[in-house]
């Protein structure tokens, strides 16, 4: 401890203070924004969710006059404009997952956790920030995506809608916000799992696989238990028509609503009780 | 400071910390030796409350880690274990970590320096050397001017001038008052940088003493004895807990007393004397000596590989 080392002495920290739920929101804001995969993946979601409706309704437009009544019929103006939610929620959920998982499978977690030993601050920091990045990012996308589809159709005088027609500007945002909802499911997800792969796996078999797999079951049986699955009652934010067998658009939002409670819940438990 | 009181944690049925007391103080060096699997770094994650001990307890500076408000100024630490998302920079790892403290831009900026990562602070982790991945795990640690200093095989994958640097940097910062805890299973890097030694072998404590101490305790009594007579010599310091061995002639070690008797001896019976020095272990085989038992309870118990697990 002599003076010929006292040119590595550590700069003194002047001003010190506390962890708040709103820096760690801050941190998890740099976090997010400072992976090149983040802004990759939610590029080519917003991407896909204005193309594909653009594409749905050129292809639409072009073949309208070799269609018969009945394919006619099949097409609805709304659908078309929300063509893109429908890969929009993949690319949202992969990385709600990756949010969390990426940190587990780096070790990052274990920086973010000695930072933030309470835990939980992290968990509603990083739902805070992708909910509200999911959400700002996709309702410019699904309104650019609905004028887009319907200039299209209109050069064809086809399927016109308006934006305020009873129902129509309820299922756009409702498009929004259901994508939002899948982000946070999956980031529940992502933290109770802990594992990417494993995490995509758990999300694409709610919601890409049981719901076929209902059709197994006796129709009775499938008309009373599909409407109450995670992704049928999502679906009904952005479903223009009330079909039967479904939940209306508030009950199916707030049953999605739960899921996501739910699944946050156990993710804020875990997250707290387990090693890290 | 750290405090730890009968410390314990189980992974399954294996212990990998069994109850452990011991005490780091501020303004020294605490080296935390041990072979590998030994529970150091088992040890680190039940005060950083990134694990919870089976039973017992351990707090920093008076607290539980978790209960600080401001937990990366009572602790920096350096997990042996990666801990850094691979695709992102150095700079924005550190303002990050940084931004839940309030921490500014300046003083990452201040750390990037610090630890010579200024030419490659915005390249992506992931394609950081170890020993540039250590460097920036040194930057964390030291990010919020912590009072307690806690690394974790902090020499590893560093180059020579690295190694010298960051021993002279744990000495300063004892020096300036902290608490500091670094942990290796080298012992010539504790025999440079540590004042005080916690040893532990197995999940248990076996040592807690100063270096100086550590070394005597390990050495006993032996003494080195240059003389012309040493066959007459040999003879005359002979006895039930006295032995002598020789590796050149008119050199013999004599184990069991004191370099005084030894020269007394000699006087008695005008024995001309050479040379007469007291040999100490070094801290090797010091540590293999208060090791050694528990090294043959690991062979015979053959369950050596288990507990090397424990500590990945």
């Amino acid at each position: 401890m002599s003076s010929a080392i006292a040119p590595l002495a550590l700069p003194r920290l002047e001003e010190r203070s506390r962890v708040t739920q709103a820096r760690v929101a801050l941190s998890e804001w740099t976090k997010f924004v400072s992976l090149r995969s983040t802004r990759w993946s939610l590029g080519v979601g917003i991407l896909l969710t204005i193309a594909l409706p653009v594409v749905f309704a050129a292809v639409t437009g072009s073949h309208w006059a070799h269609m018969s009544a009945a394919e006619r019929a099949d097409r609805h103006p709304l659908d078309i404009a929300l063509a893109g939610v429908n890969v929009a929620q993949l690319a949202i959920a992969v990385l709600g997952v990756l949010v969390i998982s990426g940190e587990y499978s780096t070790g990052m977690i274990r920086s973010s956790l000695i930072a933030v030993p309470k835990r939980l601050p992290v968990l509603w920091a990083k739902i805070a920030v992708y909910a509200a990045v999911s959400f700002i990012l996709t309702l410019p996308a699904v309104i650019i995506a609905f004028f887009a589809s319907q200039a299209i159709l209109s050069r064809h005088h086809i399927l016109q809608i308006s934006f305020g027609d009873p129902g129509v500007a309820r299922s756009v945002l409702g498009g929004a916000l259901y994508v939002t909802l899948v982000g946070i499911f999956a980031l529940g997800i992502g933290t109770i799992l802990r594992n990417t792969a494993g995490g995509i796996a758990a999300f694409a078999g709610i919601f890409f696989v049981i719901p076929p797999l209902m059709n197994i079951l006796p129709t009775s049986w499938n008309n009373a238990i599909s409407q109450y699955l995670p992704s049928e009652a999502g679906r009904q934010l952005f479903s223009l028509h009330h079909a039967a067998h479904s939940l209306s658009p508030t009950a199916g939002g707030l049953l999605m609503l739960g899921y996501c409670a739910l699944t946050v819940t156990v993710a804020a438990v875990v997250l707290v009780r387990r090693d890290a | 400071m750290i405090e730890a009181t009968n410390l314990t944690k189980h992974y399954g049925e294996k212990a990998a910390v069994a109850d452990i007391s011991f005490e780091v103080r501020p303004g020294i060096v605490t080296g935390f030796l041990g072979p590998n699997g030994s529970g150091k770094s088992t040890t680190m994650r039940l005060i950083l409350g990134l694990d919870a001990p089976t039973s017992g307890d351990v707090r920093v500076n008076g607290k539980h880690y978790r209960d600080h408000a401001a937990p990366l100024h009572e602790v920096g630490a350096l997990l042996e274990a990666r801990s850094v998302h691979t695709g992102r920079s150095a700079y924005n790892h550190l303002l990050a970590l940084a931004q839940t403290h309030g921490i500014g831009r300046r003083r990452v900026q201040e750390m990037i320096d610090l630890v010579g990562l200024h030419d490659v602070a915005r390249k992506r982790a992931g394609q950081f050397s170890l020993g540039m991945g250590q460097r920036l795990g040194i930057a964390t640690a030291l990010l919020g001017d912590p009072a307690t200093v806690m690394l974790d095989e902090p020499v590893n994958g560093l180059d020579p001038e690295g190694v010298h640097w960051i021993r002279n940097l744990l000495k300063q910062l004892a020096a300036e008052g902290r608490t500091v805890f670094v942990s290796s299973h080298l012992m010539s890097e504790m025999a440079v940088t540590a004042d005080h030694l916690i040893v532990i072998g197995r999940g248990r404590l076996i040592a807690d003493m100063s270096v100086e101490e550590f070394v005597q305790k390990a050495s006993g009594t032996r003494v080195r004895v240059r003389t012309p007579q040493a066959t007459r010599l040999r003879e005359l310091v002979l006895g039930p807990h006295v032995s002598v061995t020789s590796t050149e002639s008119g050199v013999i070690e004599v184990e069991g007393l004191t370099a005084e008797q030894v020269g007394e001896i000699a006087a008695e019976h005008t024995i001309v004397l050479h040379e007469l020095t007291p040999v100490q272990a070094s801290l090797e085989e010091a540590f293999m000596e208060l090791t050694r038992e528990e090294v043959e309870f690991k062979s015979v118990g053959g369950d050596l590989v288990q507990s090397e697990e424990l500590a990945a």
